[in-house]
């Protein structure tokens, strides 16, 4: 009974925002050095998006472009140098850790296990954040998690040792496990990392779609140029901890601009879809 | 999916209540000297109704008087040594975590030969004399395991090799000063070498200390249960305990001082019995999964049983002498603890 109310609160809380800005990254910067008496390593120049229920936001550079400290400090488990990090008008990085994983879900480039576990046990972790922290889960949690099984389509996986799945098997449980938190923000860092084409592609798509039906927010850090261009509602592009550029793929896209960012002759067309395609150009 | 229910949890627990309770009669029954187990449960009923005056056998005697607080301090100490060692494997991230190998209880010994030392100098009442020697084990402890930590730790991130390293060097340092400690200071009650290095359960003690040690179990036993789904979590990483909403710090010092005090509770009564706390998680672990919520609990009854059966063995093998149960324990231990270890960098 108390989940269905909370269910349709949450419906009702989703109807309300659906059109209005649910993260709001605003002028966020960041230092990081190993020693405060010397100058910093690395610094994030003031950084500033938003984004609304259902979008996707690709966040793209080469490496050490500060893509993953960005998706840190949006996640609220860095605190920002200046500004701030608003999801649904709450500071994400002064929520406690349970209530910020009842609202953000983080996808991780490596999940490590010290013992084995199966995938079942892995996705009802997400659970874990909704609800007394020493509990036995609840139908509630099982079919929640069945569900978040289903819509990655790993149902079968279930029964599964997670150290005796694909790479790409293994990257939809830890999905599943995000959407089992029920967040209103997923983010995911480099989530096609160790994948084939075909499963990155299997991926995205998932995430396309759980992103239109659930509506939930998406932040992915990439530097596929390709599957962030036929993803991403809005490209956020970075070089060396600065942003360069906040908008649509197709804004962004631009032949000099993606040449100076990634340091490598390539061209831009645009395929039938609108979207834009780049072609790298090797040995010129 | 078979998520955990209470109802399972209880059924395995009372399993492994049935087999404590078999192995407690066993060890009742063998020793020294052989009792039979018709006077065996009589009088054990005796003690049960509360009839001490009906128990005038010197074999009672035997029973009630030494057989038995014994067999309560070797539940009690295995009990704690298992749990301790499943919490530091937790909060260790490293399987092969285990009071006696990180050299926490060597720690607990030397802080619990000092308190020993220092208490004919402090004009204490008797009770808080007696609260002193688990006190020191249990700083002991915590500054054991908190200097292992820092010296496992390789640019900001425990390494599993390292932690071991630091780990027996800071167990062999601090076992070079117990005998430094006990070549050089006389005075005292301090126990003996032997008791210290290796452990054993022979010491008796009054019975508010039997009460002191099962309270002190159950309240630090039960504050790191309250964190057994955080440390199911936690295995994962503290990044990702902390995205799916474990408060990482909180769990980290609760374990970290309960497991601590666990360990300088056993040790400040029994000495270093090693290996349990590996040992046993093991065995639990292949028996009924790594979840924390069934594992510490089954740990606990676990080392309990291991504990009592391994000090029946110290007893009986060369009887009327004595072997210390550490050497027991580190028989079947050390050997484990290799094959884990080969097996895990293979």
């Amino acid at each position: 009974m108390s989940a269905l109310s909370a269910h349709a609160r949450h419906l009702a809380e989703a109807g309300r925002l659906a059109n209005e800005i649910r993260l709001s990254v605003e002028q966020v910067s960041y230092a990081h050095s190993a020693n405060p008496a010397q100058a910093p390593l690395f610094t994030l120049e003031a950084t500033s998006f938003q984004a609304r229920p259902g979008e996707i936001v690709a966040i793209l550079g080469p490496n050490a472009s500060g893509k993953s400290t960005l998706l840190k400090l949006i996640s609220g488990a860095l605190a920002p140098l200046s500004g701030r990090v608003l999801l649904n008008g709450f500071v994400t990085h002064s929520l406690t850790p349970r209530t910020r994983a009842q609202r953000i879900a983080v996808v991780q480039q490596e999940s490590a296990l010290l013992f084995p576990a199966r995938a079942w046990e892995f996705v009802l972790q997400g659970r874990h954040a909704h609800g007394p922290s020493l509990r036995f889960e609840s139908e509630d949690d099982v079919l929640i998690a069945k569900n978040a099984l289903a819509q990655v389509g790993a149902a079968e996986l279930s029964d599964r040792w997670m150290d005796q799945i694909s790479g790409g098997e293994k990257q939809r449980v830890i999905l599943a496990r995000a959407l089992a938190q029920q967040p209103l923000l997923l983010l995911l860092d480099e989530p096609t990392l160790h994948l084939d084409i075909a499963a990155q592609i299997g991926l995205l798509d998932a995430l396309r779609r759980l992103a239109a039906e659930n509506r939930y927010t998406v932040v992915v850090v990439t530097h596929e140029l390709n599957l962030a261009a036929e993803y991403a509602d809005q490209v956020v592009l970075m070089q060396r901890g600065r942003c360069l550029r906040v908008g649509p793929p197709s804004a962004i896209y631009q032949r000099e601009l993606l040449e100076q960012v990634f340091q490598t002759p390539l061209t831009v067309d645009f395929g039938s879809n609108g979207r834009p395609r780049v072609t790298v150009l090797p040995g010129t | 999916m078979r998520p955990l229910t209470l109802r399972r949890l209880l059924l395995q627990c009372l399993i492994l209540v049935l087999i404590l309770f078999v192995v407690v009669v066993v060890a009742l029954k063998f020793g020294a000297v052989p009792v039979s187990l018709y006077a065996l449960g009589r009088d054990l009923l005796h003690l049960l109704l509360g009839q001490s005056s009906q128990i005038s056998t010197d074999y009672g005697l035997i029973i009630v008087n030494i057989r038995l607080p014994r067999i309560l301090l070797a539940i009690i100490v295995g009990a704690s040594l298992s749990v301790a060692g499943t919490s530091f494997q937790a909060l260790l991230r490293n399987p092969l975590a285990d009071p006696y190998v990180l050299g926490v209880s060597s720690g607990a010994s030397v802080g619990a030969i000092l308190a020993l030392i220092a208490t004919p100098f402090l004009s204490l009442s008797p009770a808080l004399s007696a609260l002193l020697t688990p006190l020191g084990a249990f700083l002991g402890a915590a500054a054991t395991i908190a200097a292992v930590y820092f010296l496992g730790r390789r640019d900001g991130q425990i390494d599993s090799t390292t932690l071991l390293l630091g780990g027996v060097i800071t167990g062999s340092f601090l076992s070079a000063i117990i005998t430094f400690l006990m070549g050089t200071v006389t005075t005292g009650n301090t126990r003996g070498m032997v008791f210290w290095l290796m452990g054993n359960l022979s010491t008796s003690f009054q019975k508010s200390v039997y009460w002191f040690l099962g309270i002190g179990f159950l309240v630090a036993a039960g504050a790191i249960y309250t964190t057994a789904s955080d440390l199911n979590l936690l295995l994962a990483g503290e990044k990702e305990a902390m995205h799916l909403g474990v408060d990482v710090p909180r769990v980290r010092l609760v374990v970290y001082i309960a497991a601590s005090f666990l360990t300088g509770l056993a040790v400040s009564v029994s000495g270093s019995i090693g290996y349990v706390g590996l040992i046993v998680p093991h065995v639990m672990r292949l028996i009924f999964g790594s979840d924390h919520r069934t594992l510490l609990p089954t740990t606990a009854l676990g080392g309990a049983i291991a504990v009592v059966f391994a000090d029946t063995l110290a007893r009986t093998v060369v009887a009327p002498n004595e072997l210390a149960v550490g050497a027991v324990t580190a028989v079947v231990g050390a050997p484990l603890f290799i094959y884990l270890l080969r097996r895990r960098l293979a």
